[in-house]
């Protein structure tokens, strides 16, 4: 760690300075409906080539007489108004984006130009197989690699985010039991899980059975043998768990769940740790989701398109979504849409194609040595940040991190500063926070997930802002505790927004 | 490695500061007998150039070249280019999820502005910031209905479109949601409405109908809602076709409204992404599923955004939550609210009758040939229309494929009642030179039938 960060300067100055940011001004903008008005247009159809039709006799009742609230602008000022909202985001693009979980590594453009070749990106759902076989080899291939990735045995793309996986797998499970003649009636989860798990096992019918961790952050299994019995279906485990640490005992969980008959399901927001060093086939999971937006380089886009494909172990596979993708003795591909044990569509058509595209891409441009450097980086990378930090933050738990790295505010908090002062304060140094608060198992936790895709210098200029952060709590705490200070906007009131809700602009009139 | 930004000096300097002798120190938890010790059994690294390749080749495997008719849940629109300059711009491109509100008040304005067309297109009061897409939308809404009127039964058109259906079916199983299924009227298309009045019940939570419908038929909603009303269920429209709403009457009499917006200038893609949103009336706001962006002020007074009730979501409520829904289609949302700024109030209306301009020339042309009969003249239709031919379509189609044309889609897996009956599509993209031409090959062979 070499670089020092300056101080940014205090409230009120009008210019901050720090190793990495310098502010600048944005452009204003009010929303797109205040820009309208009335005959501007920002396009042209062409003539029409067969006879006009009066929509009003055609439709009769059901036509529309009143025009929605539509803006009317020109192509320039569209152009303009979102690429000025654009410039009020922070993004990976931009910089170093720590979200412990979400995995924000580097979204390579080659993937976005591939997603939009036209013979793939214009293919109806409904065109022949015979008219799709190049876009289902590139699923076929794509199902090929996420097998050899995971180690399991087959897998459906179908879901289309990691919950949608988590729903989609919880329904392999209870539908596998119910094969064997007993749903079962509750699911096991740590308290350190995403909260999508709980409430995926609620939306499958299940009850949630809370599991205690142990002092380690990890699996307590001596907790977990007494909670298993003839009613437990599954135990949704995240591994790595989400401070950061592999269940080194993992197959003992697997033993223990499946001598009493029940499976391991494997919640993979966190494959990103594992990736050519170790497959969850091999060590006892039954059932796993991946998040193609997470692990393989899908843009998160400000929320979403993600993609949520579901590895299972053999004995699972008649449950699969349906349809499932098969292959002619011809060699070419199609739909099977006759699988009587299926648990059924989790959604329409088969999945979110265009993040397959480029998923796929991603992985070609790795290769198996660019895969396995991958994870390798990652965990190099959360390493050499818990080693620059623990000296100043809380490490609650001294067990070795893979990923990411989970710090809590404990030190902070006596002199009033906490996990969230301190993630609005990193801002003004020029990152984007870290999760703030989560897992619940550590209070005021700060988890920090750099990914591979951070260079030595970004990474001092990240510990250095945190250390700076550290010695503001101690001088300067309200300082911390009113960031940012660089923003467009300052800290906004959720409270007032949830009391009073606006949801939509209106005209005032 | 071309997107890791580090020399293997670096690595090593790194290492020594963390005090590991090799990189393997740091996996040393992994138990050894599971640990890889070969490499992984995927292509070998491919440079830029080559990945272009390989999709391009596929790309063209799956022949471009032809005109389709078909539709169903899946719209060819016209999409400006603005949309994809936009939309590639990184900082809406790789943002995560707008949880920090003061470096994400560009998408949380462009939600903001999203959740009001949406709004302003359905009839509804409010809609959300987008759920993963129309099938798993219409389920979430069956589910919400359920939690608003405490009742637990849906009564669900068979014009719903199948695969929507099919999804309910796997979600209401296992929330123990009973449904039953309505059928059509022959001569129309919609919804039987005295078979509705029949299975509405005093325990109906939720009836849930598509307009236009999977035949393309627009339904009759106001009637549909009386009915729902009448016993206290809620009324829940699916619209698939969401360009319908420039010139078709929103559902205004709807509770919820759950809408595919691929049509708003997202691509085909072989089925997705797309963007599913669910529209509702305010009473409801509270039991609805997905993210919402809401308007407030900072600490000097100036507007802002940021995510709000967020106690019904899975992160703060876990197993009680409104859904599992955490990541959505924001920026497949965002291409929707570009292509509704692009066409704006008057274009949207102008582009809904080129729609229905084509399809009605469509739909006669194809009917006028002998053989061929138009289904469901009784009602107002958008630009879908089902044919029925007296030759197997079997033949036709490989005829029109022949002629680089792709037909309508077979109706026989999921309306067997129908004969050989499929499903046409013609949007603005269509021209009148191929819908001719579809014509004359369809007529080439069905007077010999």
């Amino acid at each position: 760690m070499t670089t020092n960060a300056t101080v940014p300067n205090a409230p009120n100055s009008s210019r901050v300075t720090t190793g990495k940011v310098r502010t600048h001004p944005t452009q204003n903008e009010g929303l797109v409906f205040e820009k309208s008005s009335p005959g501007k247009r920002a396009y042209k159809l062409p003539p029409l080539d067969v006879p006009a039709v009066d929509a009003a006799s055609l439709l009769g009742e059901s036509h529309r007489k009143v025009a929605g609230l539509l803006p009317e602008l020109s192509e320039i000022e569209i152009i303009r108004h979102f690429t000025r909202l654009s410039t009020w985001n922070y993004a990976i693009d931009l910089g170093m984006y720590p979200l412990g979980s979400c995995t924000m590594k580097y979204n390579p453009r080659v993937n976005e130009l591939v997603a939009r070749i036209e013979g793939l990106a214009e293919a109806h759902p409904y065109r022949p197989d015979s008219l799709a076989q190049g876009i289902l080899e590139v699923i076929d291939l794509l199902q090929r690699c996420l097998i050899e990735i995971t180690g399991m045995d087959t897998i459906t793309l179908q879901p289309a985010a990691g919950a949608h996986g988590e729903f989609t797998g919880i329904l392999l499970v209870r539908a596998w039991h119910e094969s064997q003649g007993n749903p079962r009636r509750k699911i096991l989860i740590p308290d350190s899980a995403h909260g999508t798990n709980p409430a995926t096992a609620a939306i499958c019918g299940y009850q949630v059975e809370n599991l205690k961790s142990n002092a380690d952050g990890g699996i307590d299994l001596v907790a977990l043998e007494r909670q298993i019995d003839e009613d437990t279906a599954a135990l949704m485990l995240t591994n790595p768990s989400t401070i950061g640490v592999f269940e080194n005992e993992i197959h003992k969980i697997a033993d223990l769940l499946h001598a009493k008959g029940a499976l391991l399901y494997m919640d993979g927001a966190n494959m990103n740790a594992l990736v050519g060093k170790v497959r969850p086939g091999d060590f006892g999971v039954d059932v796993m989701h991946l998040n193609l937006h997470k692990t393989f380089s899908t843009p998160h886009g400000g929320g979403g398109p993600g993609s949520g494909p579901v590895a299972c172990k053999k004995f699972l596979e008649p449950f699969l979504p349906t349809p499932v993708l098969k292959q002619h003795e011809d060699g070419t591909k199609h739909w099977d849409y006759d699988r009587p044990q299926s648990v059924g569509r989790v959604r329409a058509f088969y999945g979110n194609t265009g993040m397959f595209i480029r998923a796929l891409a991603y992985i070609l441009a790795n290769g198996p040595d660019g895969l396995r450097q991958t994870t390798e980086d990652a965990v190099l990378n959360a390493n050499y940040i818990r080693k620059n930090l623990e000296d100043l933050y809380e490490l609650p738990y001294k067990t070795p991190s893979m990923h990411e790295v989970v710090f809590s505010d404990k030190r902070q908090v006596a002199k009033g500063v906490k996990t969230g002062d301190i993630a609005k304060r990193l801002i003004d140094y020029g990152f984007h926070p870290y999760t703030v608060s989560f897992p619940l198992i550590v209070p005021g936790a700060l988890m920090i997930e750099p990914t591979e895709s951070e260079s030595v210098e970004e990474l001092d200029l990240f510990i250095a802002a945190m250390r700076a952060i550290a010695k503001e709590v101690e001088e300067t705490p309200e300082l911390v505790k009113s960031a940012p200070h660089s923003t467009r906007v300052s800290r906004l009131d959720e409270v007032q927004a949830a009391r009073k809700p606006i949801l939509r602009w209106k005209p005032t009139s | 490695m071309r997107y890791l930004p580090k020399s293997p000096a670096e690595r090593e300097q790194m290492l020594e500061e963390i005090g590991a002798v090799s990189i393997e120190d740091l996996f040393s938890t992994i138990p050894a007998e599971y640990r890889l010790t070969r490499d992984l059994d995927v292509p070998r690294q491919h440079a830029e150039s080559e990945i272009i390749d390989y999709f391009r080749a596929a790309g063209q495997k799956n022949a471009t070249d032809y005109a389709s008719f078909l539709g169903a849940g899946a719209y060819r629109h016209y999409r400006p280019v603005i949309i994809d300059s936009l939309v590639q711009r990184g900082e809406f491109l790789t943002s995560y999820t707008p949880y920090q509100a003061e470096i994400t008040q560009g998408t949380l304005q462009a939600i903001f502005e999203f959740q009001t067309m949406i709004a302003e297109l359905t009839g509804m009061d409010v809609a959300n910031a987008s759920m993963y897409d129309g099938s798993t939308g219409a389920a979430e809404a069956v589910m919400m209905a359920v939690r608003i009127t405490g009742r637990h039964k849906a009564v669900v058109a068979r014009t719903v479109h199948p695969e929507y259906r099919e999804v309910l079916a796997t979600y209401a199983k296992h929330q123990a949601i009973p449904t039953t299924l309505v059928d059509y009227v022959r001569k129309t298309g919609r919804i039987d409405l005295a078979a509705l009045e029949a299975e509405v019940t005093e325990e109906t939570a939720a009836v849930l109908v598509q307009s236009p419908n999977f035949f393309g038929t627009i339904e009759d909603i106001a009637a549909i809602a009386e009915i729902a009303h009448a016993k206290g269920a809620l009324l829940i429209v699916s619209i698939a076709e969401a360009v319908s709403l420039g010139v078709v009457r929103p559902p205004i009499e709807a509770d919820i409204v759950s809408m595919e917006a691929q049509s708003f200038g997202v691509a085909l893609s072989y089925g997705g992404p797309y963007c599913g949103v669910i529209a509702a009336k305010e009473k409801y706001l509270r039991q609805m599923p997905g993210r919402l962006v809401g308007q407030t002020t900072d600490h000097d007074g100036n507007r802002g955004f940021v995510l709000t009730l967020s106690t019904r979501e899975q992160h703060i409520r876990r197993e009680k939550a409104t859904s599992n829904i955490c990541t959505n289609q924001a920026l497949v949302a965002l291409m929707a609210t570009i292509f509704l700024t692009v066409y704006g109030k008057e274009g949207i209306r102008e582009l809904a009758e080129h729609n229905l301009a084509k399809a009605a020339y469509a739909a006669e042309a194809l009917s006028a040939q002998p053989g061929a009969e138009l289904l469901f003249r009784g009602a107002p239709r958008f630009h879908e229309f089902v044919i029925q031919t007296r030759e197997p379509q079997e033949l036709w189609s490989k005829r029109l494929l022949e002629s680089k044309i792709v037909g309508g889609l077979d109706l026989r897996r999921w309306y067997p009642e129908l004969g050989d009956a499929t499903l046409w599509c013609a949007t603005e993209l269509i021209t009148r030179e191929q819908i001719d031409t579809a014509a004359k090959v369809l007529a080439a062979g069905l007077v010999e039938a």
